[in-house]
């Protein structure tokens, strides 16, 4: 039963290749959703070509009612394609998904030429290229989306790598400078690049410095703190480091105390008192010329 | 192997936890520490975890308590060589520990072990090395 249906859709594609193609082509380009200045009109014909190269033999060989089949494989994977180089480009998902939709037009087009007599067929296999397309424009606005999930999530990873750096100052003192707002799981990250040095290095000192971070409350403390407790547990002491007035105030006004951990205004105060804990002194000489 | 041992170096005990230690085992090593503690005359306590990958609250509880009970008796107790994961564990578990004191390995624990049993002779040693 579907067999002779998909043979007429395939026919149409197999024998009209190239005036659907020009028609495509042109529906294409007088869309408003064309971007010709991020995709030259060369680019898109030979998309579009490629693109009934790799359906035509599709529709021959499989279901046009199921495109999780294998024949639908080399369909699927030109549409993932296609979407993730929009992706990169700056395409929007609309944008990306009307290369699938503005095929309908022609093909519709050529249905009615072919089956114009016969309405009851013709509403049948309009019927069937129209859900073969959508289902073929939706997979292609979803490869798109996840395509785009992945590089926010890259960019969040980069970020939380790129964040947490751990600088060794000194023999047996570790300096973490934070750079923004401090969550849960930033902490976490925090503790175990922090950790980790202290066991490497064996470094008795440890400077957290929070002049990068934007504001402190009292979950930011508790996160300081919990990293300042764990550091303890493993015997090196840890300063905190780069309040601002402002946050001072903040903190005060807020009731949040950091209890019994050293602070310190500056990053320089906190190293002249890691100096002073490991018994290093620094002294001034005369430059030597 | 269902006893940790325990070592006497000078004054001091060495008592090194070489094994995931299960409950009864650290309720056995806390009565034979403070046997030995009072038995042996000693001035601090050195306990080794380094070699320890994984706590619950129990343990966790019991290194505290074993530093308390030391204190209690009269000596000084250090733990040292903490893993990270451990330290996260453990103040995840809101267990802060406060009353215990820590070092990073057990040359640092020596160290800080001599220096709070015997506060004059290891500042003496210090200006000595200084002059």
């Amino acid at each position: 039963m579907t067999t002779p249906r998909s043979n007429r859709i395939a026919e149409i594609f197999t024998r009209h290749e190239k005036p659907l193609l020009v028609d495509w082509l042109r529906v294409q380009l007088a869309a408003r959703t064309v971007r010709k200045d991020l995709l030259p009109e060369a680019d898109l014909r030979r998309e579009s070509v490629e693109f009934l190269a790799v359906l035509t033999p599709a529709c021959r060989a499989g279901s046009l009612t199921d495109i999780a089949t294998p024949e639908w494989k080399p369909v699927c994977d030109f549409l993932a394609g296609i979407s993730r180089s929009r992706a990169t480009q700056g395409f929007s998902s609309s944008e990306t998904a009307t290369f699938v939709f503005s095929l309908k037009q022609p093909l519709f087009a050529r249905l009615q030429e072919e089956l114009g007599a016969d309405a009851a067929a013709l509403g049948d296999e309009i019927w069937t290229a129209t859900a073969l397309l959508d289902r073929l424009g939706l997979y292609t606005a979803e490869v798109f989306q996840k395509g785009r999930q992945e590089v926010i999530k890259r960019q969040q990873l980069e970020m939380l790598e790129l964040s947490t750096p751990v600088v060794k100052l000194w023999e047996g003192i570790l300096a973490v400078p934070l750079i923004g707002t401090l969550d849960s799981a930033r902490t976490q990250v925090v503790m175990e690049s922090l950790l980790p040095s202290i066991v490497a290095t064996g470094s008795s000192m440890a400077i957290v410095d929070i002049t990068g971070v934007p504001a402190v409350d009292t979950l930011v403390a508790q996160h300081l703190l919990k990293t300042v407790a764990a550091a303890k547990l493993m015997g090196a002491q840890c300063i905190v480091s780069g309040i601002r007035p402002q946050i001072a105030q903040t903190m005060v006004h807020l009731g949040v105390a950091f209890g019994d951990v050293v602070t310190k205004a500056s990053l320089a105060d906190a190293l002249a008192y890691a100096f002073r804990q490991i018994g290093c002194t620094v002294i001034k000489q005369a430059p030597r010329t | 192997m269902d006893r940790i041992p325990i070592l006497k170096v000078g004054d001091f005990l060495l008592v090194s936890i070489q094994v995931d230690m299960h409950d009864r085992m650290a309720m056995g090593l806390q009565d034979d520490l403070t046997t030995q503690v009072v038995k042996a005359r000693a001035k601090g306590v050195l306990i080794d975890i380094s070699s320890v990958e994984v706590v619950d609250s129990f343990i966790g509880r019991m290194l505290g308590n074993m530093a308390s009970m030391t204190r209690a008796l009269g000596a000084e107790a250090v733990v040292v060589g903490m893993q990270p994961a451990v330290a996260i564990t453990i103040v995840e578990l809101g267990l802060s520990l406060t009353n215990v004191r820590t070092a990073l390995n057990v040359d640092k624990g020596m160290e800080l072990l001599q220096s709070l049993v015997n506060p004059t002779a290891e500042a003496a040693r210090h200006d000595s090395h200084e002059e």
